[in-house]
């Protein structure tokens, strides 16, 4: 196996989509440029996080990697294959491969179906286990850790959770090579996401998915991410190995967004100011009115986003001063010891 | 003197389906330009708190237990008379904590006017001054302007100017970043920390993040379902936790610091209040139960200041 020659499972180049709004006679008033310009490789059965806070597009771009919206300008490949180019009925057909999990489990299932029928609507979408469907959602159920008997039950029985572990089941039923996941955790209480992102990292190791993880969770992206793509104001700031990134940021806008990370004994060195309006973004680079490095080139021209495996997007990034690095957590040794418990010894 | 001093409250909500009692025995306090966080899940008790601080519970909830506020119990007429003067409150929305009809500069003002007594004009140059403290930046500008008008941080800066602007002896903060970015929060959560500096408010900040918790608070209140489990001085929570839900929780916090094998991970949901479990709540999902475990554990002190409500504590490894 050769995985570093082997080809991104999802390709983009050049995304754009922009969300005219109109005033209220109706008259163009201008667009918010919520992805303005992406490129971005997904490897296969890797996990590659998209990063920002809100505003940054990254919801926008999620859509757009699986054509629910149509870009405005850009090419998106699927395995090699040209996705925007499909007629309607083989994009549907195309779906089977792609999947998506929302942020709010209380959402995204229809209250008036049952479990069963819930994740029965794609195993016949997609004619898969026919004859057998019943027998197939049991198997989902238990693959998520739920109890195949809770099939017949609605989902307002459930807790946000076990919604979520629902949500998942639906979205393996039709096999899919990829999943994108926006927010999957985000609405969920700390021991609950555990569970939830124990099951995502098992799930993805044992069935070879390729996961797409939108978050503005910095921890949960540590946790499970291989690859973390950072957006600011529509456009990709930078993108590296997951360790890489966290351990030597480039990007001054990353090294801040680290940095603002709580839990790490108070913020080093605040950003300042709000994000501006993604409808009038800043000339030149779009982070440069809250850059601590600004310089005047900044404000004139916007950097390319280059480098080899670690990609970065400033005029800069071979000579700012060092980032100052993540202080590793200590293990502490009773800790880790009785923390293990809570794998090992169920109540 | 202590800021607070919240003394064996209990709160029971009086609903359709039959008594929830939602916080059982809770006692702590807090010293002024101290931060005492209070951490838990959905459902843990941790807001009902709050309200009961400030008195703001809905009609079906039943309080009983003190609460003291400088030394001085607080009953539901002096908690009408403290808010907003001694007693100040900042929430997690600010779009909905602030009137959309008013200006940033009036909310601020109006609480000058109304507690202290200043007229219209004077009362708006303070709110300016306030605004400046909390630094929005064109601050005089920015007090002419409606909440639609702000941004998710600055609208939190205006309410943690109403909230400071009479120089409160306490701010209750419930989840006061949760909805913010996380450049934004960092940035609010510093300005907390330099206004309780100067001014000697005390702090409860109710959060679920445990991050924030490590970097603002000087000592915190664990709960669940309703119950303390664990009550330390920050540093000794973090480093020596005795309660097997804190222990469990800090494990299942995914971290910025860490990537580890497997989070720990708290089996099971959190019981219904309706129908709790008999004994220690935690016990039907804790690795550690033993028969023990079928009585209520009393809130014991394993060490000077640390209390933990565990039949096993202190839990060797």
């Amino acid at each position: 196996m050769t995985p570093l020659l082997e080809a991104p499972l999802l390709e983009a180049r050049g995304l754009v989509k922009h969300f005219p709004f109109r005033d209220s006679l109706g008259r163009a008033r201008g667009a918010v440029r919520a992805v303005d310009g992406v490129s971005l490789s997904v490897p296969r059965g890797r996990v590659l996080a998209i990063v920002g806070e809100s505003g940054c597009g990254k919801s926008t771009l999620g859509r757009l990697l699986l054509r629910l919206i149509e870009p405005d300008a850009g090419q998106l490949r699927f395995d090699g294959e040209d996705l925007l180019a499909l007629p309607p009925a083989a994009m549907r057909a195309r779906r089977r491969d792609m999947q998506l999990i929302f942020q709010d489990p209380f959402a995204s299932l229809d209250p008036r179906m049952t479990v069963e029928a819930a994740i029965t609507e794609p195993l016949i979408l997609h004619k898969l286990h026919r004859g057998r469907e019943r027998a197939r959602v049991a198997e989902l159920l238990e693959r998520v850790g739920l109890r195949p008997e809770l099939a017949r039950r609605w989902p307002h029985e459930f807790s946000g959770g076990q919604r979520q572990r629902i949500a998942i089941a639906r979205a393996l039923a039709s096999e899919p090579r990829m999943i994108i996941g926006d927010e999957p955790v985000s609405a969920l209480d700390v021991s609950v996401q555990a569970q939830v992102v124990n099951l995502l990292g098992d799930l993805i190791r044992d069935l070879g998915l390729t996961f797409v993880l939108i978050s503005h969770d910095l921890g949960v992206v540590r946790q499970i991410a291989d690859e973390v793509a950072v957006m600011y104001l529509g456009q990709i700031v930078e993108q590296a190995p997951a360790e890489h990134l966290f351990h030597n940021p480039r990007h001054p806008y990353t090294r801040a967004l680290l940095a603002a990370v709580p839990g790490q004994g108070g913020a080093l060195r605040l950003l300042e100011g709000d994000v501006p309006s993604p409808v009038s973004p800043p000339s030149g680079c779009r982070f440069h009115t809250r850059c601590p490095h600004v310089r005047d080139v900044c404000r004139a021209s916007a950097p390319p986003l280059s480098g080899a495996s670690h990609l970065a997007a400033c005029h800069f990034q071979d000579s700012l001063p060092a980032a100052t690095p993540i202080r590793e957590a200590a293990a502490d040794a009773r800790l880790t010891r009785l923390q293990a418990y809570f794998t090992e010894h169920t109540p | 003197m202590n800021a607070l001093e919240v003394e064996g409250l209990c709160i029971d909500f009086h609903t359709e389906r039959g008594v929830l009692r939602a916080v059982d025995r809770l006692s702590f306090c807090v010293a002024p330009g101290k931060t005492l966080a209070i951490v838990g899940e959905s459902g843990c008790g941790k807001s009902a708190t709050a309200l009961a601080i400030l008195g703001l519970l809905a009609e079906n909830a039943e309080v009983s237990g003190s609460i003291r506020l400088a030394g001085r119990k607080l009953t539901q007429a002096a908690q009408r008379a403290a808010r907003g003067r001694e007693l100040a409150m900042i929430f997690q929305e600010p779009m909905t904590s602030l009137n959309p009809a008013f200006t940033a500069g009036e909310q601020v003002a109006e609480a000058l006017r109304l507690h202290e007594g200043l007229n219209a004009r004077d009362a708006m140059d303070r709110a300016i001054a306030m605004l400046e403290r909390v630094r929005i930046p064109e601050a005089a500008r920015r007090a002419k302007q409606y909440p639609h008008q702000l941004s998710g941080g600055m609208r939190q800066r205006v309410m943690i100017a109403i909230a400071l602007a009479c120089k409160p002896k306490l701010l209750i903060a419930d989840e006061p970043t949760t909805a913010l970015d996380v450049t934004v929060q960092a940035q609010i959560l510093a300005l907390l920390d330099e206004l309780k500096r100067e001014t000697g408010t005390a702090v409860v900040l109710i959060t679920h993040d445990l991050g924030v918790v490590r970097d603002h608070a000087d000592d915190v209140v664990v709960m669940y379902a309703g119950r303390v489990a664990e009550r330390a001085p920050t540093a000794r929570i973090f480093e020596q936790p005795e309660h097997p839900y804190t222990i469990g929780l800090l494990g299942a916090a995914p971290r910025l610091d860490s990537r580890r094998a497997r989070l720990a991970s708290i089996e099971g949901t959190v019981p219904d209040l309706r129908d709790p479990p008999p004994g220690c709540r935690f016990a039907p999902r804790c690795p550690f139960a033993i028969a023990a475990c079928a009585e209520t554990p009393p809130l014991a002190e394993t060490a000077p200041g640390h209390f933990a409500a565990c039949h096993r504590a202190p839990l060797a490894a």
